[in-house]
């Protein structure tokens, strides 16, 4: 019970100071403007396949959770708040409150990137949305157990900004394959039980993440 | 090592590869000094002792290296993390062997050097996990801390490996024997459907590379803790 409210309060304190300067937030979104328009303009005149747009959906999101996601640790030690964060609260707690936090910001962006390159781009057609946005979701999902203790090792190391997608890319990568594969089967027009493979994928993916990162973020954060 | 044990793998592996080079390949085998000729690979069957022992060694160097790690985290002994990195160094040299050879075997056989089979794309994200290793390594200057958070993030990229190893060419239709669309079977482990001479000179490729892996390993530890005493002294 414990455990449970204070992730929640280390959630809260994520939110708010978030909203306080809204860095993170206004930086994403125009990043995601940004990237979507350079994939508009790229596209131009070509209406190419579908294939080829679900890849690109899913390079946005990932490069957007990758701007985006390592902020919360990295945040942490440039205000010097790390040594107090570790002395008021349990380590799982903090793994817990920066998980859900994380996992908020990314749903959150990712349904925006969905939703607009739905609307912008008009050659990308989904035949099946229940496929599509369970994808999106378990893809969501993955990004973020996957990025939460690879953003705690790198707010430890030198080079931070550019450390964080050359470590996340080759742990990611299975989510991503397979999420490219989800997309591309929504935008055939597959029936639910045609994808389950994918999902099952994902949500072991999701499994093995997050209790490996349980494990393993002891030693991370009380380094 | 004891030295005999250095002079049985070199004279070892030295009969492995001339016996693997050397045994003509006839279209009826007789007798041990001929192995069968396979409808497709011919002359270039030859590489599977080769190739197949590097690439089995490179996974036992990323599990050393990972196995290294966990014990690093459990003991914190800087023992450990040199023997994880020893690995891991090692690791990424035949890494880059079995990469090379297999390019080697697929250009003359499939056509090209590269064709993005599952089994391809496994080799190339283990050789990204393992640059990403270093440069982690390489952007942490404090030394225990180097040691910590390399041995977790070898650890958190080796729970993702048998998602490459099982779940990736289930998926995508492969070249190599074992993937989807391949009639002889599915499994991960290949049926040994090789000759049997022929598979007696694979299996003892297997065994020697593995000890000259072991040899190098320890020769690489040593000098690793040597490196590391000197670096002190000075200090």
């Amino acid at each position: 019970m414990y455990l449970v409210i204070s992730s929640y309060q280390i959630l809260l304190k994520e939110i708010v100071s978030e909203f306080r300067t809204r860095y993170a937030l206004n930086a994403l979104i125009m990043f995601v403007v940004v990237t979507i328009s350079m994939v508009l303009f790229s596209i131009g005149t070509e209406s190419p396949s579908q294939d080829i747009l679900s890849g690109t959906l899913w390079i946005v999101i990932f490069f957007s959770a990758m701007s985006g996601l390592s902020r919360t640790f990295v945040a942490e030690e440039e205000r010097g708040t790390s040594l107090t964060l570790r002395l008021l609260t349990s380590a799982s707690s903090v793994y817990f409150g920066k998980l859900f936090y994380n996992l908020v910001l990314i749903l959150a962006l990712s349904m925006f990137i969905a939703g607009s390159y739905l609307f912008i781009i008009k050659e990308f057609i989904v035949k099946s949305y229940d496929i599509f946005w369970l994808t999106i979701f378990l893809g969501s999902v993955g990004l973020a157990s996957a990025s939460t203790i690879l953003a705690a090792i790198i707010a430890k190391a030198n080079t931070k900004g550019t450390l964080f997608p050359v470590l996340a890319f080759p742990i990611l990568l299975p989510l991503l394959l397979t999420a490219i594969n989800a997309t591309r089967l929504a935008t055939e027009g597959a029936f639910f039980v045609e994808a389950l493979q994918e999902f099952q994928i994902l949500i072991s993916f999701i499994i093995v993440m997050i209790t490996a990162s349980i494990m393993l973020f002891d030693y991370v954060w009380k380094d | 090592m004891k030295l005999w044990l250095k002079i049985g793998t070199a004279v070892w592996l030295t009969g492995v590869i001339v016996l693997g080079l050397g045994i003509p390949m006839v279209k009826v085998p007789s007798g041990f000094f001929q192995f069968p000729i396979i409808p497709g690979l011919e002359e270039k069957a030859r590489n599977i002792i080769f190739h197949v022992p590097i690439a089995w060694t490179t996974v036992v160097a990323f599990v050393m290296a990972m196995w290294y790690g966990i014990q690093y985290l459990r003991t914190k002994d800087i023992d450990y993390d040199l023997r994880s990195v020893s690995s891991a160094g090692l690791g990424m040299v035949l890494c880059v062997l079995a990469t090379v050879t297999g390019a080697m075997w697929a250009k003359f056989n499939w056509g090209s050097f590269w064709n993005w089979d599952p089994r391809e794309t496994s080799i190339f994200i283990l050789l990204l996990i393992y640059a990403a290793y270093f440069v982690l390594r390489s952007a942490i200057e404090e030394e225990e801390r180097k040691a910590t958070l390399s041995s977790v993030y070898s650890i958190v990229a080796g729970v993702t490996v048998p998602f490459f190893i099982f779940v990736m060419p289930r998926m995508m239709a492969g070249l190599h024997p074992g993937s989807l669309g391949d009639s002889q079977g599915k499994g991960p482990v290949l049926q040994m459907k090789m000759a049997p001479n022929m598979l007696i000179v694979f299996l003892a490729s297997l065994l020697g590379f593995t000890i000259l892996y072991f040899w190098m390993y320890s020769l690489k530890v040593r000098s690793m803790r040597i490196e590391r005493q000197l670096q002190q002294q000075s200090e």
